[in-house]
């Protein structure tokens, strides 16, 4: 009961704001587009409600008239009906009308899109590779990257945890950006279509696979803006948000030092001497981040579509082939050529790990591939 | 003529066939005509029970019932289903029912062709609803099925998905080219063009559409074919193609599709407004102008299904600019039929309820399609429940109750007997309630920032979700009281007059024929003053 009166409250609550836009704020809303934090997204938004208020006022006149007709000549009441069917000058006022309100809503609107479509140079451009299912994103002017995963665990999504407050809304990793700045985003896809999407800076942009689209924000406040991917792009579709942190550009600063700082540490790791438990342990962590929403946590996949690793030919067996899949995919399958994605450490962990993991360390060669290994792959394709 | 007529025994071999073979081997427009219109019920059910399984889905945040893939393969399947199997087959049925005897024809011009066009059609979803039972899946990259989702990254069963869009394709040319010949050559004496009756006209443009827009999608899921297994690279990128120019051609059918999917509708609401009010329809010629007019511009306007795909600004404005024309003939209809009821003499049987319905809720519709067509306003709204919430609320209020409508005003013609007109209305207010409770807040989830076909979603839309799908549960249960409904009058009922609705004889040839009407709808052709 408790819960319908809340529905009912929230629909109330909705009609009325409907009704007194004159009432809003920054705040994202339930029930309307968001405001955002931009010049751009406001002017959407203004643009927005100016036209939806031309609906309303055409849609009142129209239903008043409508419905006082149904009312005033309804037969039960006596109504005689007239024989008129036309009327030249009411029909061409009404075109007319019609046409002028067209170009009223035209003007504002040519305006708001000359403003947001902007492809100059950005003070800062930012690479934003949509995958399935993550984002990339890399910093063109430092040469840094990296990935962008869901981080609502699998827990929270099946039930067997309480939701979180940012429920699907949340990243391991946050696009930073600086405030006050001109950010210009160049927009792609590695696989199929997705679309790159923040509400409050009414940027939406399709990751259109062999193409570079672009878009821009100028971010006025620090703060932390949530959006999604919205163009179909496969299972994990709904389980791609973005994230985006706005800072103050010292902190920006610091984020890149430490990001650069970070590439060069993990450059200088492939040179390293690595044990078997090193790199079981960093491709753990590797595999439950990108492997596990396809080939799950158990290793057995969901057949047929995405096979089972646990027990499979190539992962016991046959560590070259296994390494050349990591490094150029399948083609036409979803698993992707992960050899320019992620580092020699990290393709050589998870390699040895999923030889190691569930049962296939006791019945396959056992085989433990090194971040050198993957070096001489490389020379060896010229990748 | 006359004595062709007279030596002509009706009683005799010119009766239906018995048994399955009537309706296997029939070329009698009426039979064909009932035959699409059950297929197409069936498949409203069909259709609306996987949208009952995405609704069960959607009740709440998390996932409970499905899993993604096989929810996607469910929203891509309804779609398909609703828009090729349900809308497009209903107004095909309700054509080959009343085009003849709005005309005064005694059948279709092309009997055999329209045998087939209505037997290619269970066999085209015969197997697409197949590939649900097949080991990898039905199609699962939604209704628009873009490419490279649905070339190179989908299931092997897309195969069967475009075979079955070919035949599809078939059925509605070889259906459309019939439609055309019969308005052309088969018209009674004296009916001009410009004194065909609306739905006449409504069908003789949307057959035009189907014939100029149907070779355009056979095209793109051959494209497909060929880049899946004979290693062409229309839309793949590595290969020097274009995923963009898959939407562009997809569009280029889309588009003229959507109107394709209301101007029938059109149609039908013109003649139930007339005839509940008791007065002509206000502006017939510009009625007329105004669907050739929408018929044109349909093709001018694809690519505002595509604003963020990444096109130039003045691509952008010159999209918006012709999707904002299109509310001009839109208005226009509307203001017509507001017109025609003004001094009317009006009643509320359950067709002009719905017909009330659909002229106040489509605008709904055109409204949420005019903020559509405002470019930086789609950044916002583009793939978003705002979208979903326009196109059914132009789809299930509109085309769909349009047909309902359709359906309730010509049923005592068709059976010869009234349905129960208590029932009908009940049926009607707990349809109008319930589609209003699924579809209008689909507008706020839009706006508020939930991406259409996602399985999952944020604890911020949980509410208006549970609402949704508490008024699509209902919205679906009611469905069954029309089919009840329909049985009800088939079977029994107050026999109905001639002309069925008071003072209707005047307003066209089919209320001139006996309730139910004569095997050959007008044997001896008809004189149009």
């Amino acid at each position: 009961m408790a819960y319908i009166t809340k529905l009912v409250t929230k629909l109330v609550l909705a009609m009325s704001s409907a009704l007194s836009a004159v009432v809003y704020s920054a705040e994202s809303s339930d029930y309307n587009m968001p405001v955002g934090v931009t010049e751009v997204s406001s002017s959407i938004f203004n643009l927005h409600m100016l036209i939806f208020w031309i609906c309303v006022v055409i849609g009142v006149i129209v239903f008043s008239i409508m419905f006082w007709s149904l009312w005033k000549y309804r037969k039960s009441k006596g109504a005689v009906a007239a024989d008129f069917d036309d009327h030249f000058w009411l029909e061409v006022g009404w075109t007319v009308a019609a046409t002028l309100v067209l170009v009223w809503m035209a003007v504002p609107s040519t305006q708001v899109m000359v403003e947001a479509y902007d492809d100059a140079e950005g003070e800062i451009n930012i690479m934003v590779t949509g995958h399935q299912w993550k984002w990339h994103y890399q910093y063109l002017e430092d040469d840094v990257g990296f990935f962008s995963n869901l981080s609502t665990s699998q827990e929270q999504i099946d039930g067997a945890m309480p939701k979180g407050e940012f429920y699907l809304r949340e990243v391991d990793e946050p696009l930073v950006i600086p405030v006050n700045t001109r950010v210009r985003f160049l927009i792609t896809g590695n696989d199929v279509i997705h679309s790159w999407w923040v509400p409050d800076f009414a940027v939406k942009q399709d990751a259109v696979p062999g193409f570079i689209n672009t878009a821009w924000t100028n971010v006025p406040e620090p703060g932390i803006f949530r959006g999604a991917c919205t163009e179909l792009c496969g299972i994990k579709h709904a389980f791609m948000p973005v994230v985006v942190r706005a800072v103050e550009q010292e902190e920006f600063d610091a984020f890149i030092a430490e990001k650069v700082a970070l590439a060069e540490a993990e450059r200088m790791l492939t040179s390293k001497v690595w044990t078997k438990e090193e790199l079981m342990e960093r491709g753990e962590s590797f595999y439950m981040t990108n492997c596990v929403a396809c080939h799950q946590a158990n290793g057995k996949g969901i057949p047929p579509v995405f096979p089972a690793l646990e027990g499979s030919q190539i992962a016991l067996n046959d560590s070259d082939k296994h390494i050349e899949i990591l490094m150029e995919g399948v083609q036409g399958s979803a698993m992707a050529a992960f050899g320019n994605m992620y580092s020699e450490v990290d393709i050589a962990a998870v390699v040895t790990y999923t030889r190691q993991a569930w049962s296939n360390g006791e019945n396959g060669d056992g085989v433990i591939v090194t971040p050198k290994d993957i070096v001489e792959y490389k020379n060896r394709v010229d990748l | 003529m006359s004595t062709i007529v007279e030596t002509h025994d009706h009683d005799g071999h010119h009766g239906p066939a018995k048994g399955l073979s009537r309706w296997l081997f029939t070329t009698n427009h009426k039979d064909i005509g009932t035959l699409y219109l059950w297929f197409s019920f069936i498949m409203l059910f069909i259709g609306g029970g996987m949208a009952m399984v995405i609704r069960a889905e959607l009740f709440q945040p998390g996932l409970q019932i499905v899993q993604p893939e096989f929810f996607n393969q469910m929203t891509t399947n309804h779609g398909l289903i609703m828009v090729f199997g349900v809308i497009m087959p209903a107004f095909v049925g309700l054509a080959n029912w009343m085009l003849p005897m709005q005309i005064g024809a005694p059948d279709m011009a092309l009997p055999r062709l329209n045998n087939l066009s209505f037997w290619l059609l269970p066999m085209a979803f015969g197997i697409l609803i197949s590939t649900l039972f097949m080991p990898e899946g039905g199609p699962n990259f939604g209704w628009t099925f873009y490419a490279p989702l649905s070339t190179t990254y989908a299931p092997s069963t897309v195969n069967f998905f475009i075979f079955s869009v070919h035949i599809m394709g078939v059925s509605s040319i070889l259906g459309s080219i019939n439609i055309i010949t019969t308005i052309f050559n088969m018209r009674a004496p004296g009916m001009t063009l410009m004194k065909m009756p609306l739905f006449v006209w409504s069908w003789l443009i949307t057959a035009y559409l189907l014939i100029a827009v149907m070779p355009v999608l056979a095209g793109v899921v051959t494209m497909m074919l060929m880049d899946i297994n004979f290693g062409t690279s229309f839309f793949n990128a590595a290969g020097g193609g274009d995923p963009v120019l898959f939407q562009h051609v997809f569009w280029f059918f889309g588009h003229p599709e959507v109107y394709i999917m209301i101007l029938p509708a059109f149609g039908i609401v013109s003649h139930i407004i007339e005839t509940f009010s008791r007065k002509p329809i206000f502006g017939y010629s510009s009625m007329v102008y105004a669907m050739a007019s929408i018929a044109i511009l349909s093709f001018v306007v694809w690519a505002h299904h595509m604003f963020t795909v990444g096109m130039p600004l003045a691509g952008e404005l010159f999209f918006m600019y012709s999707t904002m024309l299109i509310a001009i003939p839109t208005g226009v209809k509307v203001f017509n039929w507001v017109a025609t009821m003004f001094k009317g003499s009006i009643t509320f049987e359950t067709p002009m309820l719905f017909s009330i319905a659909f002229v106040a809720l489509f605008t709904i519709g055109g409204f949420s399609g005019l903020m559509l067509a405002i470019v930086p306003a789609d950044f916002q709204y583009h793939d978003t429940y705002f979208v979903v919430a326009h196109f059914h609320y132009v789809l299930v209020p509109g085309a769909l109750f349009g047909i309902i409508a359709g359906a309730y005003y010509w049923l005592p013609k068709w059976t010869g007997n009234m349905y129960d007109e208590f029932l009908g209305k009940l049926h009607f207010w707990l349809t109008f309630i319930s589609v209003n409770v699924t579809f209008f807040p689909m507008h706020f989830v839009g706006l508020a920032g939930m991406p259409r076909r996602y399985p999952d979603y944020a604890l911020q839309f949980a509410d208006f979700n549970a609402l949704i799908s508490v008024g699509a549960f209902m919205f679906g249960l009611t469905q069954l009281l029309f089919l009840f409904i329909v049985i009800k009058s088939i079977r029994t009922g107050k026999k109905a007059k001639p002309e069925v609705w008071e003072g209707a004889g005047d307003l066209g040839l089919e209320w001139t024929l006996s309730s139910p009407p004569p095997y050959h709808s007008f044997t001896v052709q008809p004189q149009v003053k």
